[in-house]
This record gives C-alpha cells, structure tokens and sequence, in this order.
C-alpha cells in the first residue's frame, strides 16, 4: 500500500533534518571553542543528505545523512596578543563557524521538519477515512 | 452480474490506487527537498488512469513466468513511469523540487483521494439500496 511508504517517507526526512538541526546546535555551541577534543580549533560540521529507497527494491525515495563532513573553509583568524593560544603575531585561530549560515540553516530545518510532520498528518487522514470506507 | 460489479467498482480501485501512489511520489519530491541533486518527479494522473483501464480492459498482461514484470497491475512501479518534473527555478545544488509546487500538488490530490472515496461510499450505498429493494 503506497500511502504507508509516506510515513516511511516523511518519518526518515524528520530523522534526517532532525540531525541536521542536531549539527546546526554543535556548529552554534562551538562557534567560540578555539579548543576541540583534538587540540585543534573546532571545525565547522555540516550533514550531507542523500535519497535512498525507505526499503530495498523499493521506489520510495527517502532521505538519508550519508556523511557529516567537515566545513572546509578558512579558519577564523582573531587579533588578540593576550590570548594564551595566540601565535608569535598575535592572531588566535577560531572556529570557521558562520554564524548567520547556521542560523538560516536552522530556520530551514525546522521548516522542512514541519512540512513532513503535515505530510504524515494528510497521510493518516486519508488512510483513517479509507479505513472509514469499511463502516 | 459480479463482472458488471467489478466493472463499477474497479474504476475507483484503480483511482484511489493511483491517486495513493502519486501520494507517496509527492511525498517523496517533499521530503528530498533540501537532497542536492535530487530531481522532482511526477506523472500525468488523467492519462495513466486512462492508460490503465484500457490497457485491463483490451490487453491483459500474460505472466508465463512467476519473474515477468508488469503481470501484476496492482503493484503500480512496475508500469508506471513517474517522469521528471519541468524546473522553473534551477537551484546550485542541482535539486529541482519546488516546495511550493509539490505542496499544492501534494493537497491537491490528497483532496481528490478523499473525493473518490466519496464517489466510491455513495455507489456502495446505490448498490445496498438496489439489494435491499428500498
């Protein structure tokens, strides 16, 4: 029955903005961390999506995080000679996290996250009123 | 008599079929909208609906093997062709879904599901009032 496959569907769509929204709260968290576990600066994350069928042999495209990948832009370079991390010209090495991009990327996470919540609430109007039918 | 039955009430199983498969392709096209290089996909509800009745009606499908593809009308990916979607506003991502569009589409059918399910309550209530003699 294809309208099941719609909750298939919308409910990977949510994993996977969900996890993009998960990143987006890192990215934001860190954006001052000169810091990380590795004793590097933190890097920027961002999630890459891909369509995958809900099931094998299936034609439902869902979509999948295929990878979280590292921001490869520039590190942020701050002029602060009192800083205890600063190099011999007085520049501090800070997270390339764009603050404004995250935010936006927030905005349409969330977005999408509501879309496909309404797309799973259509789907089980239609099939209660098919099930209705039946009465 | 039964094959009359079938005949009337076929026509909307075809419908509501379809109409939920096209359902789960717009839900689909929604769902990859931030997906880059996906593409939005679509077909043309009114000619594979007529495709399909005349195709059952004049030429049924022989399934000489348990593998032949497409024996089954019932199992709607196997002969229908969802085409790609015309894009109007190409994004750099390479993904061609427009959330706009697909939610007007996506309400759009999901209302007209809910029609043929009327169409289809009301010819069951003819037929019980044909056999009750009211």
């Amino acid at each position: 029955m294809s309208l099941f496959n719609v909750f298939d569907i919308a409910g990977s769509a949510m994993m996977a903005q969900s996890q993009r929204l998960n990143v987006v709260a890192s990215n934001l968290a860190n954006a001052e961390s000169a810091v990380s576990a590795d004793g590097t600066p933190y890097r920027a994350k961002q999630v890459v999506f891909t369509a995958t069928p809900v099931r094998p042999g299936e034609q439902a495209m869902g979509v999948q995080v295929s990878a979280v990948v590292d921001d490869p832009s520039p590190m942020r370079k701050v002029f602060d000679p009192k800083h205890p991390l600063a190099d011999a010209n007085g520049y501090v090495t800070m997270p390339n996290v764009n603050v404004v991009e995250e935010m936006t990327n927030m905005i349409s996470a969330t977005r999408s996250y509501q879309v496909n919540a309404d797309m799973m609430n259509t789907a089980k109007t239609l099939l209660l009123k098919t099930l209705a039918l039946a009465q | 008599m039964l094959n009359g039955l079938n005949q009337e009430i076929g026509f909307f199983t075809d419908a509501l079929n379809l109409r939920a498969y096209r359902h789960q392709i717009l839900a689909a096209n929604i769902a990859n909208a931030d997906t880059p290089n996906y593409k939005a996909r679509d077909f043309d509800f009114a000619a594979v609906l007529r495709n399909a009745r005349s195709n059952m009606a004049n030429l049924p499908l022989a399934g000489t093997s348990p593998l032949h593809l497409g024996a089954n009308p019932s199992d709607m990916s196997t002969w229908v062709k969802p085409l790609y979607r015309q894009v109007l506003q190409p994004s750099l991502d390479g993904n061609t879904v427009d959330t706009d569009v697909e939610l007007a589409q996506f309400s759009d059918n999901a209302i007209r599901y809910q029609a043929d399910l009327i169409f289809l309550r009301n010819k069951f209530q003819k037929l019980q009032m044909a056999i009750q003699g009211q």
